[in-house]
């Protein structure tokens, strides 16, 4: 826990816009902010940074008011203030820039840009006036459209400008962008740049929450580090170097402390040939994984990634090529085939696809495996299921349960881990993990990587996606990257750093 | 059990309380009745909880006893068919119906509660039309077979049990081990938590969705059955309906949650018998029989009130005790 150091202040202006106090956050089953302070000042450009699951979203929600927190206090202008809806916090001047857009596509831009506030006179809507001030706005953040277009033929990068000149239209004077260059061409993400540079000319203030960390380095006044809820870094000025942002990321006490075991690769266990998925996409993909192996599969959001493991699952339905479970043709069309032919997924979206949260721990760890113990018909072997609870519970160390228990009540690692329990009793020889450590605190994801080995140690074939690059360097032995739904390249153990995950990840070709 | 507590106490306070206001309510004659009725009513309501524990609706319940209702007589006493044919005939027409609404709500992805709207409509409108709006029965004939809805195992001189109620306890039976000790129930439940989830475990949740919707409608229409014996004289403009509230109201009272996932037949049957003991109450104490909506309905809210009270209470102890 790091505080916010007391006599810090910028020279632009003395007195903070926005002050936090020991804000934190719980959902069931994770700590999502712990005790984070925070202060921004006019003008400043503020990074929040932090791997998946760190807190950034949830801190920004928060400020935004789409969450309330459990505790802590937030000040304006040095005034206690409650943000209770998205309404107070643009009303005080707090406007949130979200990562998936949130434009009304078939209405205009002037339309969007006045949203819930339209110029009236007595009640009715003052058009020409919309589209005066609309047109003010929209060279305010350089962009050089008709108003009166629909938003859905916008690029990306125009709509996410179109947000900016929105939260301008309410006067605000802090700004919260969340993952805003995700999807911008390099020229696009110049023309924010230059938008948030003029901003800060007019103090207005930007928390800017990224994944990039060039693009942090480029514009960030100041960085604030989350990890697992925490702040573990506050960087300033010539501070913030990509090498002092990452190690205040990750931790590289995981790595270290991970000890990868020496395993020979098996036979060739899934084969997948030719794949074509994905609606209206043309890429066809081909890749083997062999028993005890542990790939890799990186990309950044929107490659693929999580689409190809949903695909391979059967989940989602795919368009061509064919998928080879031990020389066997799996038949597309449903998981039952999938899980038939050996496979498993621990998938993304752990809460929703992973677990049932308002089941027990025993009938959730016994889910995936109990057609295959019946007593007779249809009949549940009670005794062997409350057996193998108890066997997953002690194997994976789920801690602090009872099989009875609520799996809502579980820590988020806890109930990852009965994720993998469920398919352990299965005992597949092909494991899908996605994102399997999102969200997780520091001990489990050790565990659950201990797990990871042990499993390939034993023949099981594991392919792990994975946007956490630490956790890919840790364990892969190979990496599989993808780039807008085609494979971009392979990278062998020799060849695997951070570096040529995501010169690969972002489009280049790989090197000869 | 624990959880059938409350709607059991709930019982047991309606019984005291009615009996203790008026005596007549313990005749024989009167507990009979209402034990029949108790029957009838358990049976679609049986029926009911399936689709609401995955989550679903039935609105289509008392149309389809009204359908039953028409048909079985115009087919038995009218046409003069076989007994055997024409209840081949029910069986394979409730099959039918209910694999339709199970497959326009999962491979159509169609919202349960307009599907079984229409049915509701559908089929009302069939059994007027089929039977031309002509009140249908089985006259002196099917003495014999009218005694599953009228008839009695006798106990005492003056007491015996309803054979419905007898009926029902044996569907409850079936259904409660079904529910709780077959991978089918399991994957019901299982699926009314988290479709998705259990679709991710290799659950074929279409399947137990459309298992579950025909259920709901071979129970309603088992109850059609039974309902066309017992009154011997069907209007189909009126036989049946608000039937599916019955049911509905009785699924909720006795712990199904709407969103699905939770259930448990015994509490589905005390919820029923809830229902009817309010009816009778009503009557017998000679409340006007004008409110009686209006008191089931505030005696539902405020059991399902309670219900929300008490778990939050022991889910916040719960949640202090993992902390």
């Amino acid at each position: 826990m790091i505080p916010e150091p007391p006599g810090y202040a910028p020279a632009v202006s003395p007195a903070p816009f926005l002050e936090v106090h020991r804000l934190t956050k719980r959902f069931p089953g994770t700590l999502a902010l712990s005790g984070v302070d925070l202060r921004v000042h006019p003008g400043e450009v503020i990074a929040v940074i932090g791997e998946n699951g760190a807190g950034k979203s949830t801190l920004m929600k928060i400020l935004a008011g789409v969450l309330a927190a459990d505790e802590g206090a937030i000040e304006l202008d040095g005034q206690a203030a409650q943000l209770a809806s998205v309404r107070q916090a643009t009303d005080l001047g707090i406007a949130l820039i979200h990562q998936e857009l949130s434009l009304l596509v078939n209405l205009s831009v002037a339309a969007n840009l006045f949203l819930g506030r339209e110029p009236n006179k007595a009640g009715w809507m003052d058009k020409s006036r919309m589209h005066t001030d609309s047109v003010r706005l929209l060279e305010k953040v350089g962009l050089n459209i008709d108003p009166g277009n629909p938003v859905s033929t916008l690029t990306i990068g125009q709509r996410q400008l179109v947000e900016v000149a929105r939260a301008l239209a309410m006067d605000a004077r802090l700004l919260i962008m969340d993952e805003p260059t995700s999807s911008l061409s390099a020229q696009e993400v110049d023309t924010l740049f230059g938008v948030i540079g003029e901003l800060k000319a007019k103090d207005v203030a930007v928390l800017y929450v990224s994944h990039r960390l060039t693009e942090v380095e480029a514009i960030a006044d100041r960085v604030v580090v989350l990890r697992d809820g925490e702040v573990t870094g506050r960087l300033t000025g010539r501070e913030i170097v990509r090498r002092k942002m990452v190690r205040c990321m990750v931790g590289r006490d995981i790595a270290r402390t991970h000890t990868r075991m020496k395993r020979k690769p098996g036979e060739v266990v899934l084969n997948v040939d030719r794949l074509q998925y994905g609606v209206g996409r043309h890429s066809s993909l081909s890749f083997s994984i062999r028993a005890g192996e542990i790939v890799g599969l990186a990309g950044l959001v929107g490659s693929g990634r999580s689409t190809l493991l949903r695909t391979l699952f059967g989940i989602e339905s795919r368009t061509g090529g064919t998928i080879w479970m031990n020389g066997q043709a799996v038949r597309p069309g449903s998981p039952q085939n999938a899980i038939a032919a050996g496979m498993g997924l621990v998938p993304e979206d752990r809460a929703s696809q992973g677990i049932l949260l308002n089941m027990e721990t025993r009938p959730n760890i016994s889910l995936g495996a109990l057609h295959r113990h019946l007593i007779w018909k249809g009949w549940l072997n009670r005794p062997w299921e409350r057996q193998a609870s108890r066997t997953m519970i002690s194997q994976l160390g789920i801690r602090g349960v009872r099989d009875g228990k609520l799996a809502r009540l579980l820590s988020g690692g806890n109930q990852q881990k009965v994720v993998l329990g469920k398919w352990l009793l299965l005992a597949p020889k092909v494991l899908l993990l996605d994102e399997p450590t999102r969200g997780i605190d520091l001990a489990a994801k050790r565990e659950i990587y201990q797990v990871i080995e042990e499993l390939a140690g034993r023949g099981m074939a594991i392919m792990l996606a994975s946007s956490e690059m630490e956790e890919l360097l840790a364990l892969a032995e190979r990496v599989l990257v993808m780039h807008q739904w085609g494979m971009a390249g392979e990278l062998a153990a020799d060849e695997l750093s951070e570096e040529s995950i995501m010169h690969l990840a972002t489009g280049h070709k790989a090197r000869a | 059990m624990r959880k059938n507590l409350g709607i059991l106490g709930l019982l047991v306070a309606v019984f005291v309380l009615t009996a203790a206001l008026e005596p007549n309510f313990l005749t024989a004659y009167n507990l009979q009745n209402t034990l029949r009725w108790t029957g009838l009513f358990g049976i679609i309501s049986i029926g009911a909880a399936f689709v609401i524990i995955t989550g679903g609706i039935d609105l289509s319940t008392g149309s389809v006893i009204a359908l039953v209702g028409v048909l079985t007589p115009m087919m038995l006493v009218g046409a003069e068919w076989p007994l055997a044919l024409v209840l081949l005939m029910v069986v394979a027409l409730l099959l039918v119906l209910g694999l339709l609404h199970g497959i326009l709500v999962t491979k159509l992805s169609l919202q349960p509660f307009v599907v079984t709207l229409c049915g509701l409509l559908f089929y009302r409108g069939l059994a007027r039309w089929i039977s031309g709006d002509q009140t249908q029965g089985f006259g002196a004939a099917f003495e014999g077979l009218r005694q599953l809805a009228i008839g009695r195992i006798v106990i005492t001189d003056s007491f015996g049990l309803p054979i419905p109620f007898v009926v029902m306890v044996g569907l409850a039976l079936i259904a409660g081990a079904v529910l709780n000790y077959t991978v089918w129930g399991r994957y019901m439940l299982a699926l009314g938590h988290s479709e998705e989830a259990a679709r991710y475990s290799g659950i074929n949740t279409d399947r137990m969705i459309i298992l579950a919707y025909i259920i709901a409608v071979m129970t309603a229409g088992l109850g059609g059955l039974l309902f066309a014996l017992d009154v011997n004289s069907v209007q189909p403009a009126v036989h049946g309906n608000f039937y599916e509230l019955y049911a509905i109201a009785a699924a909720v009272l006795g712990g199904c949650s709407l969103r699905g996932g939770e259930g448990s037949i015994l509490g589905v049957v005390i919820g029923a018998a809830v229902l009817r003991l309010l009816y009778n109450a009503i009557n017998i104490l000679g409340i006007s029989t004008q409110l009686e909506f209006a008191i089931i309905g505030a005696v539902i809210l405020i059991g399902v009130i309670a219900d929300e009270f008490v778990r939050r209470v022991t889910s916040s102890r719960q949640v202090h005790r993992a902390a």
